[in-house]
């Protein structure tokens, strides 16, 4: 079985090393981020099958980012999951009308978060 | 002096004249053509020969009686800033050129009122300029040398030509523009000038007799006392004489105000009101100035010269008697600035009054009419030359025929006496409503009669018919019917005589038709706005009621022609806009009939512009009672309307409020949001961190370092959620006031050394250097915990964003007056100028750190800000600080628990 990508983007250090540890654990291919621009750069390249973006970063948030990998037609197939502090209605409801394949909240259980990039993957 | 010299001379000054009027025309808003001081010296064309020669002559045959011309003005100046005010008020407002506009449109443009005041004004205004030419005449030939040409008839006269010379002056600067009311700035100026000059130059005169001639003014008394008639030129002689002065000063405040030249002057060409402020004592003492030397003069020429010169001369015989002809020529040359300035501001005056009162609405009406604009310019401007012209050479003529046996006093009395007539017009039409337009000509006529028939009469029947005795018998043999002495009063002076009979029973006709007769509705209406003025003077447009029916078009070409295409229609625009009237109205209303009326008065007079707005428009006459209902009405409109305009003002100011406090908490809703928001953020960041890091240290087979590294995790999000519950709950209990400050004295390098002591360790291991630099006998109260605080923070900052190595941070003291100033600066990479105005804001974190955060809380200078504030103090950041940041902080040394 081909090895599934992962894109962790997050300016939080702490939090980017237990996902790349988690994921890792799980075989996934793990490339990291630390802001919008980054994440552009390295999803163009890479291709990943997955996404997991933070909202609020400095320069371009999470919602600018999302914008940018759904206009690029090669990302087309990539799933993108936002993990987020922001716990507002209107914030989940935003990212998931711009096209996010998932919302996921701040602070999240690691398992919940690998169980749910699995299923969407084998969708 | 040879005649050819002189002349030369008056020709260069005419030619000074010529330039100081274009160059004052040039200047019109400068202000050195518009100030109090050159209204107050154009005021000081009242002084004429007559003062400058004739003063002297009267003080040296009859004594101090010719003070009494010059009192009358000093007394009756206090009140103009009252009743003169108002009269400028009215003519500004209706735009009137001369005394005959303002009493013709007090009576309801009355065109017959207009044409009788300006024959009065003739018949006293001729003869008086023919007198200012004899003094020119007379003058000249003394200072010419004895031998010298001698004219033999009017077209080798000097006089003559000086007279044509004045005249195209005077119909150059005087004509330039149609509207009579438009300020002359160029005549003004040399009027101006004159009466400097004029001054100045008696004053010499005075002194040189005075004090050179003589030794001081005592000697003169006492030289003088000597002669036989002192005690006659010294005292004011007894009830009878006192009557004499009391009615030459009544004659003189009248004069003041009537003068077609002082009206001119005074009204007419008056640009603000505030300069009557000044001029209500700067003139009296111009007039003072004037008379000081008066009676040293001519007690000197008593003394020195002998009884057969004429009197009226003294300041100009008595230097030629010492040879100086220098001083004599001065003399001269002030004389005749004198009668210039007389006969300009004179023939201006009275040539408007010709051409807007007699000429145009009795003879040219018709032709103006139906004239194109550039025709009705020229035609206007030249019946206004020639009338100039003409007035000029009639006032030549009557010198040449008649003035011989005149003295100037006597001919300036009468003068007085005739314009005298206007005052129960003039005076009681600003005070008393009932007046009536045929009351006041009937008065008018009446008082003219009497003039004639007491003063000039017994000079006419003396020279024409010696044999007829009834001037010194009384007509018809009745001795209380003579002339001169009128009701068997016997003790009065021919002009006092005179004055008396005619003013008082002038007075008794006006007010005797003016109750019998009540006028028709323009004058009821006119006269109330004159009268009160103050209460009507703000409505629209004056407050005309008139009613009717007129159509734009129709008063439109009837501007057209005679202000011009461009000027009317740039008239009208403004008019719509000032009232919100449509652009394709076709109706006038009153407002334009009003409005019309005074665009045309500047032009034609007020007569004729009545005349013509009513050629193109149906008036309705309307009651006095309605009248007066709709000026109260109208006036109350306008009361409610500025309320209502006020009211509104007031509430769209409050809306206004409103609106800006209900965005100011819709900012700070948001703001607490926003900071909600921020807290959650940074609040949730540490705890995912350390639930994610618990989740996955489950895993059993995790390496060693990774496990201690996740730990250490672990550890410093605790760390990080501590300081960031600690920095908001400090916030929010400096925001609410709750902290008491431990206010202490401290000395403040060592508050500024511990602070530095706190961070030496981190600089240390980046490898920054921290200087201080400040006195140190610098001593404060504040709470030195939280001033440390406030250092801390800001040196952290520094260390933040400075390079290692060679990272600088300099910390001064600074004592001013009352307050200390800490400057904390480095040369770090700065702060972007468009983040420096929000820094202190809350969780505000700068825009450039877009790879990793810097740590911190994000609350720091907010803190700071709080705890600064607390102080009393204040802290910012310069602007202009060019590499690297400088913050700054200043509080009072000295701090009061609050």
């Amino acid at each position: 079985m081909k090895q599934h990508k992962i894109l962790i983007v997050d300016d939080e250090p702490n939090i980017v090393m237990t996902l790349e540890y988690a994921f890792k654990k799980k075989d996934f291919g793990v490339f990291i981020a630390r802001d919008g621009t980054e994440a552009l750069d390295i999803a163009s390249k890479e291709k990943p099958d997955v996404i997991l973006l933070d909202i609020m970063m400095p320069e371009m948030d999470g919602f600018e980012t999302l914008k940018h990998v759904r206009d690029n037609k090669d990302l087309s197939h990539t799933k993108v999951v936002f993990l987020s502090a922001k716990n507002k209605e209107k914030d989940i409801e935003k990212g998931l009308k711009l096209g996010a394949d998932a919302y996921m909240t701040k602070p999240f259980s690691i398992k919940k978060v690998i169980a749910d990039v699995e299923q969407l993957i084998t969708e | 002096m040879s005649n050819f010299t002189i002349g030369l001379v008056i020709i260069l000054y005419l030619a000074m004249l010529f330039v100081l009027a274009y160059f004052a025309e040039k200047n019109k808003r400068s202000k050195w053509t518009n100030n109090p001081y050159v209204y107050t010296l154009s005021l000081a064309v009242y002084c004429t020969a007559w003062t400058y020669y004739g003063s002297v002559g009267i003080a040296s045959s009859s004594g101090i009686s010719f003070l009494a011309v010059y009192l009358g003005p000093a007394i009756a100046l206090p009140l103009w800033i009252v009743l003169m005010r108002k009269v400028i008020r009215i003519s500004k407002q209706h735009k009137i050129s001369s005394i005959a506009d303002f009493i013709s449109m007090r009576y309801g443009n009355n065109r017959q009122l207009g044409a009788l005041v300006t024959i009065t004004c003739l018949f006293a205004i001729i003869p008086y300029i023919s007198l200012q030419l004899k003094a020119v005449s007379e003058t000249f030939s003394l200072i010419s040398a004895k031998g010298s040409y001698e004219s033999t008839g009017f077209f080798d006269d000097s006089t003559f030509y000086i007279a044509l010379l004045i005249a195209v002056f005077v119909a150059f600067y005087g004509t330039l523009s149609t509207d009579a009311s438009q300020h002359k700035k160029g005549i003004i100026a040399t009027v101006a000038l004159e009466s400097i000059l004029k001054l100045c130059f008696f004053l010499a005169i005075g002194i040189y007799v005075s004090f050179y001639l003589f030794d001081g003014t005592t000697d003169i008394y006492n030289q003088a006392s000597l002669q036989e008639n002192f005690k006659q030129l010294t005292s004011f002689g007894g009830i009878e004489k006192g009557f004499n002065w009391l009615f030459t000063i009544c004659l003189s405040i009248f004069a003041i105000f009537l003068l077609p030249r002082q009206f001119h002057v005074a009204v007419v060409e008056n640009d603000n009101e505030s300069y009557l402020k000044k001029t209500i004592w700067l003139f009296p003492l111009y007039l003072l100035l004037f008379n000081v030397f008066v009676i040293f003069i001519a007690w000197a020429g008593n003394i020195s010269l002998p009884d057969s010169v004429n009197h009226d001369y003294y300041s100009l015989l008595l230097p030629m008697q010492q040879d100086n002809y220098g001083l004599a020529f001065l003399v001269f040359i002030g004389g005749f600035t004198t009668v210039i300035s007389m006969i300009v501001v004179s023939t201006l005056a009275l040539s408007t009054m010709v051409s807007n009162n007699i000429v145009i609405p009795y003879g040219f009406i018709k032709t103006l009419v139906e004239g194109n604009p550039e025709e009705n310019t020229k035609r206007i401007k030249n019946i206004r030359r020639i009338a100039i012209f003409l007035l000029i050479i009639i006032a030549y003529f009557f010198y040449i025929r008649f003035s011989v046996q005149f003295s100037l006093y006597s001919i300036g009395l009468i003068s007085f006496v005739i314009i005298a007539q206007l005052a129960p017009s003039f005076f009681l039409g600003l005070t008393w409503r009932r007046g009536t337009a045929r009351g006041a000509e009937i008065g008018i006529l009446v008082g003219l009669i009497i003039v004639f028939y007491t003063l000039f009469l017994p000079i006419i029947s003396k020279a024409v018919l010696p044999d007829v005795h009834f001037v010194d018998e009384g007509l018809f043999g009745q001795a209380w019917l003579r002339p001169a002495h009128l009701f068997g009063l016997d003790y009065l002076t021919p002009e006092s005589n005179a004055f008396l009979w005619s003013l008082s029973f002038n007075t008794l006709t006006f007010v005797g038709f003016s109750l019998r007769s009540k006028g028709n509705y323009r004058e009821r209406n006119y006269a109330e706005m004159f009268v009160n003025h103050e209460n009507y003077g703000n409505l629209q447009e004056g407050g005309f009621i008139w009613k009717g029916e007129a159509y734009v078009a129709d008063i439109k070409r009837l501007l057209t022609r005679f202000l011009g295409e461009q000027p009317t229609d740039r008239a009208l625009r403004l008019f719509n806009r000032k009232y919100n009237i449509s652009e394709t109205e076709e109706r006038a209303d009153a407002r334009l009939i009003n409005f019309s009326e005074k665009l045309l008065t500047g032009t034609i007079g007020s007569a004729s512009a009545k005349i013509l707005l009513a050629s193109v428009s149906k008036e309705t006459p309307i009651s006095l009672v309605e009248v007066l209902n709709i000026l109260e009405e109208s006036k109350e409109t306008k009361a409610t309307n500025k309320l209502l305009r006020e009211k509104s003002e007031e509430l769209s100011a409050m809306a206004k409020e409103l609106k800006g406090a209900n965005e100011e908490l819709r900012i700070q809703d948001k703001l607490k949001d926003e900071f909600l928001d921020t807290v959650a953020h940074e609040l949730k960041t540490p705890i995912t961190s350390i639930k994610a890091a618990s989740e996955v240290l489950e895993d059993p087979d995790m390496p060693v370092e990774l496990r201690n590294q996740f730990l250490q995790n672990i550890s410093r999000d605790t760390d990080r959620l501590n300081t960031l519950i600690h920095n908001i709950l400090d916030l929010e209990k400096l925001s609410s006031n709750v902290t008491v400050l431990d206010l202490q004295t401290y000395a403040v390098h060592k508050t500024i050394l511990k602070a530095i002591n706190g961070v030496e360790q981190i600089a240390k291991k980046k490898n920054v250097t921290i200087k201080f630099k400040g006195s140190e006998n610098v001593k404060a109260t504040y709470d030195e915990d939280r001033i440390i605080q406030v250092l801390t923070n800001l040196i952290s900052n520094s260390l933040k964003f400075t390079e290692p190595h060679i990272g600088k941070i300099k910390i001064h003291l600074e004592e001013q007056k009352s307050d200390l100033l800490i400057i904390v600066e480095d040369n770090g990479k700065g702060i972007p100028d468009e983040d420096k105005e929000y820094i202190f804001e809350k969780f505000y974190q700068s825009k450039n750190q877009n790879i990793k955060k810097p740590q911190g809380s994000g609350l720091g200078l907010a803190i700071c800000k709080k705890i600064v504030e607390s102080h009393n103090g204040s802290i910012w950041v310069d602007h202009k600080a060019k590499k690297g940041t400088r913050m700054l902080f200043s509080i009072p040394k000295k701090n009061e628990a609050t």
